[in-house]
């Protein structure tokens, strides 16, 4: 069943300059249960994209398009349906949001907040459900008395998961929720967010840079560039043999220990990363691509078929499937 | 202990080629709310003229201490650092003189570089500090080299008129235009967009090869070891637990703290997810200081191997400055 559905969406910052085309057109959908990865360079739209899924952007920002969250337009809702969906239907965790805990509440508090605004519990009872949560990200209950600075930064991470929890909602939306921390706690943090999707049947949209830890987490994968979705597929099949060369280009940054191939030899992707407001005309990779054609600096890509429930907007995918 | 420990420690640094930074027996302790955190707890290191060493481990196992302590920021408590077979010395010229040898590259570039600050006023500053002779031909060399080209193209810019990966490079020239001969870099490209890290690492590459430059890479990020060092070391609470050449270490671990930090790598088959709190330089534990986590101890593999006892019970050796593959552990010892 699909839960989440967006089409033709995009996103428009204006700013004292002009416009900031932030998301361009992007068309996706989330089946329930399933979980999918957006990636992409800083700049790329993911976090622009994840805010306006709940409508979370600043006023000087434009949505177009549709999303339909279990069949409800976000971009239509009454204010009060609005609040609502947002802890019961769909939370996020916001990209660095663990650095803005409170500093003086005592976690246990914060955590509590949404399940008490929503009148889904009493006071007393509230208590109990945090204890509950907590144990659900592996924090033992009586962290609930703790503040902010007397958690380290994998559990400060684990504490925003279970506030994004507290409302049982159906979708977490996951803004870069391990960048930042040490390998280890990344593990702890990633297995937490593996088993809470497999357990409790609840879907996830996790957005990173790096492709091999959404590839670990996620069964599809997004890849975004200056806006626009460039790639979508089975996870594993997206990071290993990647259609579209900047796939190609970000699954190849973060080596495989052991590979031979990459031993001594980083790969990075040359070039700057494009300016919003000034996107070249064209396929917009072009300036940075090892492949281009000439073609490129003028051709409309879209997103052409690439086998089975896979397409890239790369003109040489679209003439691969014309050829066959 | 077994032979080959008592050998290797017997002639500590004979298998590093031309060591040029070394630290010896190093201790560095802070005192918070009147108890001794032992950050950097008895470390031998040595990095050899053109090498790159990775030091790696988890968040607050004091990686970035034995940094700022290798370049004199931070005095030991006990133990010293070597530069070129000489103790450091602490007095301000024989420090500055020292920073000129050996700087120090950090993790986040915007932090780094002041914002009303042009790129050349920024990489011109320690050329002044230490009265360079053609700053401006120091300051387009330094660019240059750190893959800013054409240097006049940048010259003016500020750094929000940069990338991240940019403004990394300059962060780089600055450093380089003193002509160093080590870079330590912390986390350099931890903060970088994926496609711009590969950029940054192959650019250290190049230096190495092209001016001879060495490097101590500090990083939790195996894949970066595995990127651009010739040898690892991976630190557990202030020591250093295993360490040796990089296809060896990180293929073949023989540490299971290694092990486990390996195994949590996206793809790789079994993880070891370590629980428990991260551990505290406040409180480390009596007999091999990763016992209470170890997995190999948990799983009885240790008992198995009748090291059990000692693994709770008897301290480790300091492992010393070898280039040659060495962990510092019971059951690695007991079973070769
Ligand atoms: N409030 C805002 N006003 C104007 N422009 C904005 C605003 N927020 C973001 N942008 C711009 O929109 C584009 C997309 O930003 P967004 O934060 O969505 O990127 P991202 O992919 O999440 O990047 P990162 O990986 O760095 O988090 C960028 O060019 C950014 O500068
Ligand atoms: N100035 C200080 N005073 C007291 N304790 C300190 C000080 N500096 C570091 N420490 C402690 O020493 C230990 C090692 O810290 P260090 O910053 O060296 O770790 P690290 O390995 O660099 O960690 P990370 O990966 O998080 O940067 C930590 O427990 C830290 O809290
Ligand atoms: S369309 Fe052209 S420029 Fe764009 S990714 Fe494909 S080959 Fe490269
Ligand atoms: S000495 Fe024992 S406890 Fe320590 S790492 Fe080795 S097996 Fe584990
Ligand atoms: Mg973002
Ligand atoms: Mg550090």
């Amino acid at each position: 069943m699909t839960l989440l559905e967006l089409d033709d969406v995009s996103v428009t910052y204006r700013i004292a300059a002009g416009e900031v085309p932030a998301v361009r057109g992007v068309s996706l959908s989330l089946d329930s249960g399933a979980a999918l990865g957006v990636a992409g360079e800083s700049g790329s739209g993911k976090s622009t994209l994840a805010m306006a899924l709940l409508r979370l952007l600043p006023r000087d920002a434009r949505v177009g398009g549709r999303i339909l969250l279990d069949g409800e337009d976000v971009l239509t809702m009454k204010w009060g349906r609005l609040r609502a969906v947002r802890w019961a239907e769909a939370s996020i965790v916001f990209q660095g949001a663990q650095h803005g805990l409170n500093a003086v509440r005592r976690i246990g508090d914060q955590i509590a907040e949404p399940i008490l605004v929503h009148g889904l519990a009493k006071p007393d009872e509230a208590a109990k459900r945090v204890a509950e949560l907590l144990e659900q990200v592996g924090l033992p209950a009586w962290r609930a008395r703790s503040y902010p600075h007397e958690l380290s930064g994998g559990q400060r991470q684990r504490v925003m998961i279970a506030m994004a929890l507290a409302c049982s909602p159906k979708l977490i939306i996951a803004d870069e929720p391990t960048t930042a921390l040490d390998v280890m706690v990344q593990a702890q943090v990633l297995t937490l967010i593996k088993d809470l999707v497999a357990e409790h049947g609840i879907s996830l949209i996790m957005i990173s840079h790096d492709l091999s830890v959404l590839a670990d987490v996620c069964d599809r994968l997004a890849v975004m560039y200056a806006g626009r979705l460039v790639e979508h597929g089975p996870s594993l099949e997206v990071f290993h043999d990647a259609r579209h060369p900047y796939s190609k280009a970000l699954a190849a940054a973060f080596p495989t220990v052991g590979d031979p191939v990459s031993r001594l030899a980083p790969k990075g992707l040359g070039g700057d990363p494009p300016d919003p407001m000034h996107l070249p005309a064209g396929c917009p990779f072009h300036p940075r691509c090892p492949v281009a054609l000439e073609e490129c600096s003028t051709l409309d890509v879209e997103l052409w078929p690439a086998g089975d429930r896979r397409a890239a907007a790369c003109v040489h995918v679209r003439s691969k499937e014309e050829a066959s | 202990m077994t032979e080959t420990t008592e050998t290797r420690t017997a002639d500590p640094v004979a298998t590093v080629s031309s060591t040029l930074l070394e630290a010896r027996d190093l201790h560095v302790e802070f005192t918070s709310r009147g108890r001794r955190a032992r950050a950097v707890d008895g470390v031998n290191l040595s990095l050899g003229a053109g090498e790159i060493v990775a030091l790696v481990g988890e968040s607050g196992c004091g990686k970035t201490t034995l940094a700022r302590t290798l370049l004199g920021l931070e005095r030991p408590t006990s133990g010293e650092v070597r530069y070129g077979g000489q103790p450091l010395k602490y007095g301000s010229k024989a420090l500055k003189a020292y920073r000129r040898q050996v700087q120090l590259v950090l993790q986040d570039p915007t932090g780094s570089l002041n914002p009303r600050q042009t790129v050349y006023e920024a990489v011109a500053e320690g050329p002044r500090i230490h009265r360079m002779p053609d700053e401006a031909e120091v300051v387009n060399s330094a660019l240059a080299r750190a893959g800013l080209r054409p240097p006049e193209r940048f010259l003016l810019r500020y750094p929000h008129e940069l990338s991240g990966g940019q403004r990394q490079r300059v962060v780089i020239a600055g450093a380089l235009a003193l002509n160093p001969k080590v870079l330590v870099a912390d986390e350099p490209v931890a903060s970088l967009d994926a496609s711009v890290r590969g950029e940054i690492l192959a650019l250290m590459l190049k230096l190495r090869d092209d001016l001879g430059l060495s490097a101590l890479v500090v990083t939790h990020d195996l894949g970066l070891a595995w990127n651009i060092a010739d040898r690892v070391a991976v630190m557990y609470l202030g020591r250093i637990v295993e360490s040796g050449p990089v296809e060896q270490v990180l293929t073949a671990p023989r540490h299971p703290y290694t092990q486990a930090l390996l195994s949590v790598l996206p793809e790789s088959p079994e993880r070891v997810v370590l629980t428990g709190e991260p551990p505290d330089p406040t409180r480390i534990p009596g007999g091999c200081r990763f016992h209470a986590r170890c997995q190999i101890l948990a799983s009885g593999k240790a008992a198995e191997a009748g090291v059990d006892a000692r693994c709770r019970g008897e301290l480790l050796d300091i492992l010393p400055a070898s280039a040659l593959s060495q962990a510092a552990c019971h059951y690695a010892d007991a079973t070769g």
